[in-house]
């Protein structure tokens, strides 16, 4: 058994799996549920000034048959009086005093509302805050949530404030809805954040109902934009974490946050640089009982693996994210089909004649047994028949010995300068590159 | 009086549907399995060619209408074949999922789509503008429904002769109802005759209107007349009352229940797929015991592994290596026994050949016996008709389906035997299409080509 406590920016707990900041956490009630069944940490709904909630809030993405790919809400933040969240606050720490009760703020961007909140909430017994840049709906129209959350100077000020009434670590919550994320996770930096934790929700629209044409979720005939989160938007969360990461200027711990359904995603958002993760959809999905396998798997894996602790894992994928131009591109992979695994589907076929390179022929054995057969020297290496291949270990990706020397973009591009323009290829090469 | 009694009612839901049709989530999670392969088996392996993987990803789609559409285009009595299809001989059989997992329940998700097209009394196709030709098809079974739509698609005044109160064929009176419901073999029928095909009921050719009026009035002929009545067995006692013929047997279940088999010993001769039917039957309409004689062993029987299956879940008891000698019946003329013989299986010949064992009689006690040995030929309509034949057998061009009159065309059943087509619905509906895609060919490309 491995150990699986983390400490993130000073705030430990007893495992990896925090509920994010959402309905989960709306209550005392829920929260020491929660930990009950075994989550290591909370993030509480965010406290702030009231607000009233809509009326039919939430919507889903089903993608063939599967329920909740995706999951988008217009839900604010919590609609509970101040008193009554902070006494419920203060007794579940009371119950749970090894497990992380962290508390998401969003405030006027006012640097009083910043210190008046900061002091009450730690006034009970926190074990950090988590600012709330992210929210993209409702709030973001008043100023707060993600509309304070796109403009770095706003985050770096913000996070200043809570910072000068803080006596426990800040974690800033950022928003994806912005070109690069870097820039505020810059901000919240430099305005004195211990921690980072992204991604908030996405803007979205969930659907819009073919019989009614009313918009998913629509309140009274009328619908808004709202976030998206869920499995759908794990690789967006997963680049937005791994660009924080590998960026020198944001040195602070990573919450990674955005679609993470279970141990192995866990795990991924570990290995490119998160210190612990947050969970909501799964949770809404299925209930607070998931986080079982979530600690099991994770504890199986890390054995596994030979790690005694799951901080091994913190990003240790890391230094392999890195730019196009920095790619070899004398690297050389092939798709290989092997035979007794096909089911002769023919997927792959017509998907690379169709939509790639037309490099796997439909063959026929002497005694009239069809097979597939890639094509190697025209084959890209572009991984789409083993991707939309539906038996696992029927397609492989070889690695073929290319001869040739790594050589990048970047590489290529300052070896070319280095002999002089002369020697460009035709046509300006170089704007390909941009 | 029946020794048993069982109530009207009870018999009915005994001839209800067996099998319940897919809830909206398992066809939704079925057809999402669905790998939509390219250039898929499955529609190789169909006789009529369904785009299965199209009909398959419509139900995922939520165009239903599509789905449908897609299914009886290729195969215009789909419906009861979704039903009675032996599937996983078939799509099933080919689907590429039995390497790794689970074969996707096809005929299970084109009676999902069928079903819809019923319930929602959807139209699917429509006529073609006419092309001024008359055609007479000879029988509204599946071969001839599906002649007539194909025909009424391309224009053709189509005309069904059908001998019987309701068309449809074996579908509506030949495949008992808790497989294939008469409703739906219906369905199919008001889908050719909303093509403005006229399908002239209780009108059997040679009686009710001769050849030489049918001739006169038509362009051309599609004679689908399927086959008739099962051969006697020659041995003593058939005409006794309870024997009867297993295909009128089980026509008599499909638009009533009849209450004189309760309580009875049923014995059913003959090991086909409607020898399972007439015992199954029996079964449901309460028989006390219900036993299949055959004269050869399991292996050879010619009946489907899953009806076979069925029958034995029913409770049906098997003899096998055993044939009658003779009936014997009381007083007033109601068999009681039956003589058999026990088999031997002669293999010295070449051929396996069932032999008579010798000194083998004993008796059966029965109260009815059922004979689903096979069945006999329209030979005198395809006589009058002038065809040429082959024990009944109507001889074909495999390819063009035109008889031996380059007037005449047919398809089904009547063609059926002596090595020549396939004893199945689907293969039916598909020799149906072909003869009316022949027949378009001929009388209307030319007519083209002339002009």
């Amino acid at each position: 058994m491995a150990d699986l406590r983390i400490n993130l920016a000073g705030i430990s707990s007893p495992n990896p799996f925090w509920l994010a900041s959402a309905p989960p956490t709306n209550t005392g009630y829920q929260v020491q549920r929660a930990f009950e069944a075994g989550w290591g940490g909370a993030v509480w709904k965010t406290l702030g000034d009231p607000i009233i909630n809509t009326s039919s809030r939430f919507a889903a993405v089903h993608f063939n048959g599967q329920r909740v790919a995706g999951f988008n809400n217009i839900e604010l933040i919590t609609d509970r009086p101040l008193e009554v969240n902070l006494k419920e606050i203060g007794e579940t720490k009371k119950r749970f005093p090894n497990h992380a009760v962290v508390v998401s703020l969003m405030v006027e961007p006012k640097r009083e509302k910043w210190h008046e909140i900061v002091k009450k909430v730690e006034a009970v017994g926190v074990d950090g805050l988590e600012l709330n840049f992210g929210c993209p709906h409702g709030m973001a129209e008043r100023g707060m949530g993600s509309a304070s959350g796109q403009q770095p100077d706003l985050v770096e000020a913000q996070t200043m404030w809570a910072k000068e009434a803080a006596k426990t670590p800040v974690i800033v919550k950022l928003t994806p809805n912005i070109t690069d994320i870097t820039a505020t996770a810059k901000a919240a930096v430099r305005g004195g954040a211990d921690a980072i934790s992204l991604i908030n929700t996405i803007n979205s629209l969930a659907g819009v109902d073919l019989d009614t044409w009313n918009t998913i979720p629509h309140v009274g005939g009328k619908g808004a934009h709202g976030g998206y989160c869920g499995p759908a938007v794990k690789p967006i969360a997963l680049n937005m974490v791994a660009e924080c990461a590998r960026n020198s200027l944001v040195n602070v711990p990573i919450s990674g946050i955005g679609g993470i359904s279970n141990w192995r995603d866990a795990v991924e958002f570990m290995l490119m640089g998160a210190t612990g993760v947050q969970v909501c959809t799964a949770a809404m999905h299925h209930g607070f009982s998931i986080v079982e396998d979530m600690i099991d798997g994770l504890n199986n894996y890390l054995d596994e693996k030979g790690l005694q602790s799951v901080t091994e894992l913190i990003g240790r994928s890391v230094p392999r994210y890195s730019d196009w131009g920095d790619l070899d591109l004398n690297y050389q992979v092939v798709a290989r089909i092997h035979e007794e695994e096909c089911i002769i589907c023919n997927k792959c076929h017509i998907a690379c004649e169709d939509t790639s390179h037309q490099c796997i022929e439909r063959l026929t054995t002497d005694d009239g047994r069809a097979y597939l057969k890639v094509r190697e020297e025209d084959c890209v290496g572009c991984n789409l028949c083993s991707i939309v291949c539906p038996v696992e270990g029927a397609i492989s990706m070889v690695e073929l010995p290319s001869g040739e020397l790594p050589m990048s973009w970047n590489q290529r591009q300052k070896a070319m300068a280095s002999v002089g323009d002369s020697n460009q290829e035709p046509g300006g090469t170089s704007k390909e590159a941009v | 009086m029946a020794a048993t009694f069982i109530s009207a009612e009870s018999l009915r839901r005994n001839f209800a549907e067996v099998k319940a049709g897919m809830k909206p989530k398992e066809a939704v999670e079925e057809s999402n399995r669905c790998l939509y392969c390219y250039d898929a088996p499955c529609i190789k392996a169909c006789p009529t060619g369904i785009n299965i993987p199209s009909f398959i990803k419509k139900i995922a789609s939520g165009n239903m209408k599509g789905s449908a559409r897609t299914i009886m285009e290729a195969n215009p009595v789909g419906a009861s074949c979704s039903r009675v299809c032996p599937t996983e001989e078939l799509c099933e059989g080919a689907c590429v999922l039995n390497h790794s997992s689970k074969p996707i329940m096809i005929g299970d998700l084109q009676r999902y789509a069928t079903d819809w097209a019923i319930r929602n009394e959807q139209v699917l196709f429509k006529a073609g503008r006419s092309n001024g030709n008359k055609i007479a098809v000879i029988g509204g079974g599946p071969a001839g429904l599906s002649a007539a739509r194909e025909l009424a698609r391309f224009g053709f005044a189509v005309t069904i002769f059908e001998a019987k109160e309701q068309a449809g064929g074996l579908d509506t009176y030949g495949i008992v109802s808790f497989r294939l419901p008469q409703e739906i073999s219906l369905w199919e029928v008001e889908q050719v005759r909303q093509l403005g095909v006229e399908i002239r009921t209780g009108t059997k050719v040679g009686t009710a209107i001769s050849v030489e009026e049918i001739r006169q009035q038509f362009d051309a002929i599609v004679l689908a007349v399927g086959m008739s009545k099962v051969p006697k067995l020659g041995i003593e006692g058939e005409a006794l009352q309870g024997v009867y013929d297993a295909i009128e047997f089980v026509e008599s279940t499909k638009t009533s229940i009849r209450t004189d088999i309760a309580g009875k010993k049923v014995a059913v001769i003959g090991a086909g797929n409607t020898a399972i039917d007439a015992a199954t039957c029996s079964v449901r309409l309460g028989a006390e015991e219900v036993t299949i004689v055959y004269r050869r062993t399991a292996a050879e029987m010619t009946a489907y592994d899953f009806e076979f299956d069925f029958a034995k879940q029913d409770g049906v008891m098997f003899k096998w290596l055993t044939a009658p000698k003779r009936m014997i019946g009381d007083a007033a003329g109601n068999v009681t026994a039956m003589e058999c013989m026990s088999m031997r299986l002669d293999e010295s010949g070449g051929q396996i050949k069932p032999v008579p064992v010798a000194g083998s009689e004993f008796f059966m006690d029965v109260d009815a016996v059922i004979l689903a040995i096979g069945q006999t030929r329209h030979l005198n309509l395809v006589e009058q008709l002038g065809l040429s034949h082959k024990r009944g057998v109507v001889t074909i061009d495999p390819v063009t389906f035109q008889t031996s009159d380059p007037q005449v065309y047919a398809a089904g059943d009547v063609i059926f035997g002596d090595g020549q087509g396939e004893a199945m619905v689907v293969s039916a509906a598909q020799q149906g299409k072909k003869a009316a895609y022949a027949l378009y060919q001929q009388i209307v490309k030319q007519q083209e080509e002339t002009a």
